[in-house]
């Protein structure tokens, strides 16, 4: 090995610096949130609070997880997370298996019809109209159909199948399976890597729309996610209003808790899933991505 | 292809077919139908009345909105904020990751990784949550200003306007910093090895190499990725400024897709809100069309 010039060492220095700033100011926000979250609520009023909490407490998450809609928000987001990842992961994957199939009689037409929608669509107004139309508004499956299948999904998975030999395919023919046993036992096996890529963006997509709930469900508190009742109890009026609410109900209880503490337990609520999930996936997903950006 | 022949062949794919089917019907449905919903910019779209018993008015709804001085209100913060999303969040990707790839210590590098990556994973609704945190009175960012003696009184951040645009920019900047550099990482994976090799030998230090050779070596992607988020401005979402605007920052928060949520949902004038999406689907295509013309003519790479 060569020596390391002054000027090489210099820069070393510098870069690892610099990455360790970066780690921090992105660390630093999720950190300070929790810690809040964890905090005694009248002690963070005091102020001070920075990435350790000061008077240990699980109060202020107690009292989120004791409001009548929150327990249904976590089991609609959890029921349209899987139900939709599920749905969404498979139309995908035999969308673009068919695709695919360089003898498919409408292979061209059907491709071009996909394409087609990355760059036109309705826009919002035809969108709400349809869904409206379809008598889809405060309906649970307005959160799997509209956003079924995502054309650009579809070039992903199809891409990772052009990978596989055709021989598997034609030996497995021969044996006597159909088309769809074929896509079912032997391509989606296969496509294992980039099927848990899509499958973490679909779900994490789920996961964190608010949108839907917003324009869709809104008047149907049995309805509404996670992420729209943390969206909601952000605007500070409305968590005022709720708060409001509560003690109307019970005028000791929400004294435990400020709106500000509860807004923090709420996003970790909200965030904590995907902390989970993420570092397991993150081999697949950064290999997933690459063939996904050389391809498109 | 005689019918015969024809008739052979569909009933052999019968089940490739079937596979297809569904989703070509929910395609139509879903994605095209929506399109058909075009017409009601040229009608004055009554609720209740099939599309085709509509009366047409040609193009009074785009009229109407040329001469309506929030449009251009929110045509002005689109494109700003948009250019500003260019200008100070296209680079640093860049940068980030020539940086991250002349760190040799590789479980170092991967923790880095690993944490730049994950605010992309969290909802804009998490991000606003933490943004009103940081940049509350009480936050750390007024804690420093004040520690630092910039300022004496905390600033109200969420509340002023003339800070909402660098709100918006830096936060996006904030949560897709770390996801952007993968594909200039893989880009640099493909570089030839024996350009460094004969760099090393003509005596180049590590800052000299990654200038002279890494970032020659991923400027096609820089390229492609720049001429594509052109085509994009207008498509600039409405998330983010939904989220963290306020009562007092709402002038400079509206882009055009608050606007047509405003408008047409909100007022309920649907034929209004329809022209006002045809419009900017229209700016989008042909900026598109431009971008892809002007990618194919520079560097020879076609997109679409």
């Amino acid at each position: 090995m060569k020596r390391k010039t002054t000027g090489d060492l210099v820069f070393e220095v510098f870069n690892y610096l610099l990455m360790m700033i970066l780690t921090v100011v992105t660390l630093y926000p999720f950190l300070h949130v929790l810690a809040v979250s964890l905090n005694d609520p009248y002690d963070t009023v005091k102020g001070g609070i920075t990435i350790f909490p000061r008077k240990f407490t699980l109060v202020n998450y107690i009292e989120t997880l004791n409001y009548p809609q929150i327990p249904w928000a976590v089991l609609i987001t959890v029921l349209r997370t899987v139900i939709g990842t599920f749905a969404g992961v498979l139309s995908t994957a035999m969308v673009a298996y068919v695709i695919n199939r360089k003898d498919f009689i409408a292979r061209k037409p059907v491709a071009m019809m996909f394409i087609i929608t990355m760059y036109v669509g309705g826009g919002l107004i035809p969108d709400y109209m349809l869904i409206r139309g379809l008598g889809l508004m405060n309906n649970f499956l307005v959160y799997i159909l509209p956003g079924l299948i995502s054309p650009f999904n579809v070039i992903v998975i199809k891409s990772y199948m052009e990978g596989i030999p055709p021989d598997l395919e034609e030996s497995a023919m021969i044996d006597g399976a159909n088309d769809f046993l074929i896509f079912w036992k032997i391509i989606l096996p296969l496509c294992a890597p980039v099927v848990a890529t899509i499958s973490l963006f679909i779900a994490v997509g789920h996961w964190n729309s608010w949108f839907d709930t917003y324009l869709y469900c809104s008047n149907e508190p049995r309805l509404t996610t996670l992420q729209y009742e943390l969206q909601k109890i952000l605007s500070n009026a409305a968590a005022s209003s709720q708060i409001d609410y509560y003690s109307n109900l019970d005028p000791n209880r929400t004294m435990k808790v400020t709106p500000h503490s509860l807004r923090m337990a709420m996003t970790i609520i909200v965030t904590l899933p995907i902390l989970f999930v993420y570092p397991f996936v993150q081999k697949y997903f950064i290999h997933g991505m690459t063939i996904g950006a050389i391809k498109s | 292809m005689n019918s015969s022949k024809l008739y052979k062949k569909l009933w052999r794919q019968r089940y490739l077919i079937l596979m297809i089917f569904p989703f070509i019907i929910w395609l139509i449905v879903f994605r095209y139908v929506p399109l058909w919903g075009w017409i009601m910019a040229f009608q004055d779209y009554k609720p209740g009345k099939p599309i085709w018993n509509q009366e047409w008015v040609g193009f009074k709804w785009f009229v109407e909105m040329f001469q309506d001085p929030d449009f251009y209100k929110a045509m002005r913060n689109t494109l700003i904020m948009s250019f500003m999303g260019l200008v100070f969040g296209f680079p640093l990707p860049i940068i980030l990751a020539l940086l991250l790839n002349e760190i040799k210590n590789i479980s170092f590098k991967r923790t880095v990784q690993t944490i730049s990556y994950l605010p992309h994973f969290v909802s804009w609704v998490v991000v606003a949550s933490l943004v009103n945190e940081i940049l509350s009175p009480s936050g750390v960012i007024n804690q420093i200003l004040q520690k630092i003696h910039l300022i004496n009184y905390p600033i109200m951040f969420m509340a002023e306007p003339r800070y909402f645009w660098w709100i918006v920019t830096f936060s996006d900047i904030w949560k897709e910093l770390g996801w952007n550099t993968i594909i200039y990482l893989a880009a640099i994976t493909s570089i030839n090895p024996e350009l460094y090799e004969a760099a090393t030998v003509d005596g180049a230090g590590r800052f000299r190499k990654m200038i002279s050779i890494t970032l020659p070596g991923i400027m096609p992607t820089v390229i492609v990725l720049l001429i594509l988020s052109i085509g994009n401005i207008i498509n600039i979402g409405f998330e983010k400024q939904f989220l963290l605007r306020t009562a007092a920052t709402r002038d400079v928060a509206d882009v055009i897709d608050l606007y047509i949520l405003t408008y047409g949902i909100g007022t309920g004038r649907y034929s209004f809100g329809t022209a006002a999406g045809v419009f900017k689907s229209v700016v989008s295509l042909v900026l598109l069309v431009f971008a892809n013309w002007f990618s194919k003519k520079t560097t020879g790479y076609r997109m679409v």
